[in-house]
Formats: structure tokens, sequence, C-alpha cells
């Protein structure tokens, strides 16, 4: 199919696919959140998230294809992209890219690196086995998901780890909010500026909101 | 004013080239860079070496055959300027001045600065069939093209096919380049019967040729000796959606 191999649709689809995973770090996030409302609100949260296991599954696996299409072509077009350039210039002075969009191929990379590593912590326990360990009991039939996540946050190396990993996804959002609209043709010449400011406020109130979970364990806002 | 030049040096396309040095004397602020590469080049002449190879045509900024990086900036990185209309002023006595050919897979180097653009021949010939009549201008309202139509499409008409959009792309991508023709086509009513195929073909063209990908790094229209927006990749973005909804 012509959306899969021609330029402009490998680059739809990058964005396409980006957005909607956009869709569902904020799903992620306003769950995540509950974790201010009280001890038992986040395992409230994940047992009622649980008890529909197709709906978890269905959206599991939408999310798989979203991330397989996403990093295929991501890899695919930087290799491209690479090769277009076989030689570089003695000196190169850049007048309006930023950081964020020279290094997506990077963050990229750092968050899917992350993604296994939080999938192998909280999904399937597999690392970090001291923190999760204490909680695998049901407790009033749910699992205390508060008590796995807060200890496993008293750990300054799993917090330095899990920010770092937010870090790179609020950069790979400045470069990629503001990409998916004009990719989409739907910015003109004057709103571009307008459109790339508004990507890094809200890629920064990602951030902020994400990292804002472990900080809070790991200086005692919240206590286990 | 004296300068010392680092100048890209190759023989041939196929020759692995080096950057060299060389020192600009009694350079006048008035003159423009390629005045003071003319005063360099028979300096060298008289030395019995070669001179460097750079191409030009008009030298008045129209042309856009300067395909020269310098100081890591295409055409020197003044806004709106080709090589010609870039002046010694800009520069300080004792400088140190880089000058490269762009670098790009699609714009092989054919000797020291000059490079093979031909590429660009090939995507605007990927975009299909346009009349244009010679001779006199146009009356007025003799067709009905609505004014902000037709300076919409002029603005990208501005295109000199100059390649500054590939050379300081990250990707070597000739996004804006191509986005200028799909635009000023796809604007005016001459342009549309072949709209759909012209995108298509134009971005296939691109890549055959060894272009990268656009992603949005913006750096081409910075560098743009005629403004050319961004806007304009936006638009043949909005032309390759429609050619997926039929």
């Amino acid at each position: 199919m012509h959306l899969f191999t021609s330029t402009v649709g490998r680059k739809i689809l990058m964005a396409v696919t980006g957005l909607l995973l956009v869709g569902f770090i904020t799903i992620h996030l306003i769950g995540n959140l509950t974790i201010f409302a009280g001890n038992e609100a986040i395992n409230i949260y994940a047992a009622g998230l649980h008890s529909m296991p197709p709906v978890v599954w269905i959206f599991r696996l939408v999310i798989l294809v979203l991330f397989a299409i996403h990093i295929t072509f991501g890899i695919q077009l930087t290799v491209e992209n690479s090769a277009a350039t076989p030689e570089q210039y003695a000196i190169q002075v850049t007048q309006k890219t930023t950081f964020a969009a020279k290094s997506m191929i990077y963050t990229g990379l750092i968050i899917l690196a992350f993604i296994l590593y939080h999938l192998l912590h909280f999904t399937m326990h597999v690392v970090h086995t001291d923190a999760i360990e204490p909680y695998n009991q049901l407790v009033n039939g749910r699992h205390n998901v508060f008590g796995m996540v807060g200890t496993s946050f008293q750990s300054a190396f799993i917090t330095i780890a899990y920010a770092i990993a937010i870090i790179a996804l609020a950069f790979h959002l400045t470069h990629g909010l503001q990409s998916f609209i004009q990719t989409l043709g739907w910015s003109n010449g004057p709103s571009q500026d307008k459109v790339s400011a508004i990507g890094k406020l809200v890629a920064i109130a990602y951030g902020v909101l994400y990292v804002a979970i472990p900080l809070a364990f790991l200086f005692h806002i919240l206590k286990v | 004013m004296n300068l010392t030049l680092h100048v890209w040096r190759q023989k041939g396309p196929q020759v692995k080239g080096k950057l060299e040095t060389y020192q600009a004397k009694n350079i006048s602020e008035d003159q423009s860079f390629l005045e003071m590469l003319d005063d360099v080049n028979e300096d060298l002449i008289k030395a019995g070496k070669d001179p460097i190879a750079f191409d030009h045509d008009c030298r008045e900024g129209i042309c856009g055959m300067c395909s020269q990086v310098i100081n890591g900036k295409a055409h020197g990185g003044d806004e709106r300027t080709t090589v010609c209309q870039l002046h010694m002023r800009r520069f300080n006595d004792g400088d140190d001045i880089v000058i490269e050919p762009w670098r790009a897979k699609a714009f092989p180097v054919q000797k020291d600065l000059i490079v093979d653009r031909a590429a660009l021949d090939v995507i605007m010939q990927a975009g299909g069939y346009t009349s244009c009549h010679t001779g006199g201008v146009a009356d007025g309202n003799a067709l009905l093209i609505p004014k902000p139509t037709a300076d919409y499409a002029m603005d990208a008409a501005e295109c000199i096919g100059c390649g500054a959009c590939v050379a300081s792309c990250p990707n070597s991508s000739a996004m804006l380049f191509t986005s200028a023709k799909v635009a000023q086509l796809a604007a005016l009513p001459q342009g549309k019967a072949e709209a759909k195929d012209r995108v298509r073909n134009m971005t296939q063209a691109l890549l055959d040729e060894g272009f990268g990908n656009c992603t949005n790094h913006y750096e081409c229209q910075d560098a743009c000796p005629k403004g050319i927006s961004v806007k304009f990749i936006a638009k043949l973005n909005r032309e390759y959606l429609k050619t997926v909804a039929k």
C-alpha cells in the first residue's frame, strides 16, 4: 500500500500512531494520578481495570500495533535519512531545529527500553521483586498497587530510571506534538510558532505530572 | 581585509576531497563573496595552481547556482541571501572561513564546490505536464483567479531550485522544493487536473533520487534564499491526504 511505502504516507502514519500513543499515555496518566487521591484509590482503579480482561487485552493489542508501526517506521526513516547524507559537513550550524527534533530516534529508543523495563517491573513483576513481593497477596480482594509503587520509588535508582525515561518522553513530545499538526497539514505559516510553543507546554505538563509520582514517594510526600 | 579560507577541493565525482587552506589578501568589504573567490582564483592561476571551481551564473541572486555552505550555513546564513549577494562586509579582517559544497547523496560533488543538482529536475519532470505561454504578460483578469490565490501560488513559485533546503536539512530532504512546486500548481485551476498524480509522483521521485524524508526540522525555511515557508509542506501533506481518501 502506498501509505506504507511513500515518504509522506509513512510520515502521516508516524504522526497518527504517535498521537494515538499520546492518547494512551493520557489515559495512563489519569489512572496513575489517582495515586494522589488516597491510599485505596489506585487499588480500586487497578482492580476495576483488571475485572474486564477482554477490554484490557484489546487495549493492549491496539497499543502493541501502534507501537510496532511507530517504532518500525521511526527506525526505517532514520536509517533512510542518514543514508541520504553520507558525508557530513566539517561545520554545520543549525538555525531553526531543536535538540528534541534531532534526538527523536534516541529519545524514542530510551522510551522503548523504558517500556520494556516498566512492563518487567509493574506488569510482569520480574525485576525489583523485593519491592513487589510483599504486596502480592490480595487485600480486600484487591492488589495493593499503592504499596507496590510506593515501595519501589523509595529506591533512588528506580526513581532516577523513571525520571530519565519521563524526561526523554517530554523531549519526544515537544517535537512530536507540533510535528503532528504540520504533518496532517493543519498548520499555516503564522500558526507554526504558536503550535510549537503549545506543543512544548503540553509536553512539559506531561513530564511534570508523570514525574510527580516517583518524586512524591522519594521525598515522602506520599507515604506507604 | 585579509582572510584565511578553508575550501573543499575535490578533483572529480569519484575522487576523495579534502579541505585546503588559502589566503585571501587585500579583499575589499564591498566585494561580493564570489568576487572574493574570483580574486583568490586569479592568485591561484598566477601561481600555476588549479583555481577553485564554483558554480555561478546571474550574480544577482536569482539563478540559484552557488551551492556553497559557508561556515556551516547554506549561502552563508544571511536572511534571503545567495552567495553572490553575500558581501565581504559581513566578515572581519583575519576571519577563518570554511567553504564546502552542498552535501547530500542526491547532489554528487562534480568538482570542488560544484554539485550536480539534476535530481531536482527529475522531481520537476515527475510533476507532469504544464504549459507555459511565452510572449507578453497575460491581460489582467483574463484568468479568473482570486488575488489571494494568485499571491499564494506566486509565493511558492519564488523557489529558484538552488537546493539550499536540501543542503541545510539534517535529512537531506528536498521536501520544501517539492512542496513549493506541488503547492503552486495545486492552488491554481490549471494544476487541479493532475493534482493527485502530481503529489504522489513528485514525492516518489524525491525518494527515488536519494533525498531523505522530511521530519519537520524546518531548517529549510530559514536557509531558503527566497523565504519559501514550510506552510507549503503542510499544503503538500494535505494534497497527499486527498490521494489517500480517493
